[in-house]
């Protein structure tokens, strides 16, 4: 299990290289320093010593991968490359337009986004699951053929639908909670408490109509008919074979997105005033701060990485045929 | 002046290639089966009338052109430097007349007040009349008398057709009596009563009010529908040769290939979607920021942001499609058939083109009708985060990111919202049961 484990941390330093490279790509080659200089100082009155300046304050200065000038092993470290993209592998991430070191800033934001991201997930499963479940045993009648309607029609609902008419309902109609803001402690859960609610009813469509058709698949097979033919109460194979074998798929899908719950949701954040990640990165792009967006996007790829990991774990434990060799 | 536009030709291309795959389907069996079950699903037939209304309004928004401005009989002519299309012809009226800011549906007075001149010469802040919205009212107490009227005698054309329409399903189901025209019948009279009364009202109201700078909502709302299909279409024709290429190629040809294709997806999959997306598309900003001389018109600099989007969004999620099609080409070519044309010695183009693709096929299309509504809806949450298209192409996404800050007013402005999710939810409601639809009517487990 251990030896399992290291190899896959090993595979994942190549893909995290390629990520580097397709994002060091995308942030100096496609457009140069000069042109993302020109383009925060405003195109227009813009001279060469203002642009030059600019890239000296942020170490934007140096030639991209190899640097003839240095001396001895400076050559490769007094680049670009290196410092901004080679950097990051240590989570160096330098400082963001404004001066800030991007690193504090974002384990500072990790945990309000967290604990907007957590919550929404743990019940967000609960429900599905029992949503389609519920569905699943009252399957071919109408409350089955009522609940895949809805789900349908919930999956056609845009997220941004649910956020603002949810802020609309709960927040200016009925003054229940306040319309966006952030406090720390347990001031948290009243602010909290709208957006895991949006959170959790935009991902039931799909979720619930997906886990249905899991169970659906699940009670076709043979060891259910068997099942049933000890005469086993329907509500016993439900819940006692279908849900268990079930839950194998669905538990191994949603464990890749358990680390990315760190980087938090971008819409619900800005749009609550949560000061997590997702309010981090919308803001960064808004204001075109590539640093923080190259970091962001080197932290996102680690994440998911480890949610790879984890998912290829989690299906030893859960199911026993699995054998890690 | 005909201007063509990049997604105009990519558009046209598309309808050229859906006739030209109808007309295969037809003469071959084993695409006409499948096709044959889609067609038989009420709900199929249902929403595809929806879309095919939608992408009437699209098509009709993708013939672009520039009008010829009124000189003298010698000068030479001039066109006017606006980017009309079709469908503009078609709303002239609507286009038009726009009003100063807000205004709520069918209203005849401003949302906002005004210092107006009273006839005496003494001044008065109140709510200001429109200059379009109910102008032909000379009293405002028959404003719904007036309403009521007009909204009934649209009411009545759309009832005389949708008994046309009845007529003609009953005409079609003596034809082909096994496909469900009942329902295609039903949801084409429930269009036709809906948009009766809002032509007739829309020639002298404005039926969805005004938004911020008095642009007519409904309006904007028709000139959005083409951006959704764009994106809808246009990203699955970027995605499937790529996804398709290479996820066969992985299956097939195994060893370092597949592993070069698999590092690949996996590193592009580990980049979160959205900011992969935003990245790339800061960095197109950059390039057309700093490179204006590029673009002759605003149109078409909002056209070439739109088709880089699409272009983006298809290289970031063609990796879905790669990998099933890998997994099912994997299987494919361990079957006896495919060992068999080895053994004959045909080549490996080949046998990828004339034997693993025909049989792959149906995975590309369930993939493509799937991720239409995806994309609809990606579009709007992508337009807010500032990473979608142009700012001043209409769309959903910019309709909604304009109209979100007004919901804190009072009274509150709630008619372009409330438009353009109406809209997008129907576009996208739609294409899912459509899409439900095909993936039942093309999945090989249900066939008997």
């Amino acid at each position: 299990m251990f030896a399992y484990v290291v190899r896959r941390v090993l595979y994942a330093v190549p893909i995290l290289i390629g990520v580097n490279l397709i994002t060091f790509a995308l942030f100096f080659v496609v457009n140069t320093p000069d042109d993302m200089a020109r383009m925060q100082l405003g195109a227009r009155r813009v001279t060469p010593e203002a642009v030059e300046k600019w890239k000296a304050e942020r170490g934007y200065d140096l030639p991209l991968v190899w640097n003839a000038a240095a001396q001895g092993t400076g050559k490769a470290t007094r680049t670009i490359f290196f410092q901004k993209s080679v950097r990051l592998f240590v989570f160096d991430f330098g400082y963001s337009e404004d001066k800030r070191d991007i690193a504090a800033e974002i384990k500072a934001r990790m945990w309000p986004s967290l604990a907007l991201a957590l919550p929404v997930f743990l019940v967000g499963l609960a429900v599905c699951i029992s949503f389609a479940l519920l569905m699943a045993f009252f399957r071919a009648t109408y409350l089955d053929f009522w609940g895949v309607v809805l789900c349908v029609a919930m999956m056609s609902i845009s997220t941004l639908f649910y956020i603002i008419g949810g802020q609309y309902v709960a927040s200016k109609v009925w003054h229940l909670v306040p319309i966006s803001g952030y406090a720390g402690g347990l001031d948290a859960a009243k602010f909290l408490a709208l957006p895991v609610l949006i959170g959790v009813i935009s991902g039931i469509g799909a979720s619930s109509r997906w886990y249905r058709t899991l169970f659906l698949e699940e009670m076709g097979k043979d060891y259910v008919r068997t099942a049933r033919a000890k005469g086993l109460a329907e509500s016993v194979v439900l819940f006692r074979h279908v849900l268990k074998n079930a839950l194998i798929p669905i538990l191994t899908g949603v464990v890749v997105v358990i680390p990315l719950l760190f980087l938090g949701s971008l819409l619900s954040e800005s749009f609550f005033g949560i000061p997590g990640l997702g309010s981090y990165t919308i803001d960064a792009i808004q204001a075109q701060d590539f640093a923080v967006v190259r970091s962001m996007v080197f932290i996102g790829s680690v994440l998911y990485i480890a949610g790879l990991i984890l998912t290829d774990i989690s299906y030893t434990l859960v199911d026993p045929r699995i054998r890690l060799e | 002046m005909p201007v063509v536009l990049v997604t105009d030709v990519l558009v046209w291309l598309l309808v050229a290639a859906a006739a030209g795959y109808a007309i295969y389907c037809r003469r071959h069996a084993h695409l006409a089966g499948p096709w044959g079950r889609v067609f038989r699903s009420p709900a199929a037939m249902a929403s595809l009338v929806v879309l095919g209304a939608y992408v009437a309004l699209g098509l009709l928004d993708s013939l672009h052109f520039r009008p010829a401005l009124a000189q003298k009989a010698d000068a030479p002519s001039a066109y006017a430097s606006e980017v009309l299309s079709v469908l503009d012809l078609g709303l002239a009226q609507l286009r038009g007349r726009g009003e100063k800011t807000y205004s709520a549906p069918l209203a005849t007075r401003s949302y906002a007040k005004e210092l107006i001149e009273q006839p005496d010469g003494r001044q008065l802040r109140d709510f200001p009349r429109l200059r379009f919205g109910g102008a032909q009212l000379h009293d405002e107490a028959d404003w719904a008398a007036d309403v009521a009227q007009r909204a009934l005698g649209g009411l009545a054309v759309s009832v005389l057709l949708s008994f046309v329409v009845l007529l003609g399903t009953k005409i079609l189901k003596k034809k082909r009596p096994d496909i469900p025209w009942q329902a295609a019948g039903i949801s084409l009279g429930a269009l036709l009563l809906l948009a009766g009364p809002a032509v007739a009202l829309s020639s002298v109201y404005h039926v969805l009010g005004t938004d911020k700078v008095g642009q007519d909502v409904f309006y904007l709302a028709l000139k959005s529908v083409r951006t959704s299909l764009v994106i809808g279409t246009v990203t699955t024709l970027v995605l499937l040769p790529v996804g398709i290429a290479l996820g066969t190629m992985a299956g097939y040809f195994k060893g370092w290939i597949d592993d070069v294709i698999q590092y690949i997806y996996t590193t592009l999959n580990s980049i979160p979607g959205v900011l992969l997306i935003a990245a790339a598309v800061l960095m197109m900003q950059v390039y057309i920021d700093l490179h204006p001389e590029t673009f002759p018109t605003a149109v078409q600099r909002a056209d070439l942001r739109l088709l880089f989007l699409c272009v983006i969004l298809g290289l970031t999620s063609w990796t879905g499609l790669a990998r099933l099609l890998r997994g099912e080409t994997l299987k494919l070519s361990q079957l006896e058939y495919i060992q068999a044309a080895h053994a004959f010695g045909v080549r490996d183009t080949r046998i990828l083109a004339r034997h693993i693709l025909p049989n792959v096929s149906h995975i590309v299309i369930i993939a493509m009708v799937m991720d239409f509504s995806g994309l609809v809806l990606a579009e709007a949450v992508l337009s807010y985060v500032g990473v979608g298209v142009d700012p001043s192409t209409n769309s959903f996404g910019t309709m909604i990111n304009a109209a979100r800050l007004e919901m804190s007013r009072e009274p509150v402005v709630w008619w372009a919202l409330a438009t353009a999710f109406t809209f997008m939810f129907a576009l996208v409601l739609a294409a899912n049961l459509f899409a439900d639809a095909v993936r039942d009517g093309f999945d090989p487990r249900v066939r008997m």
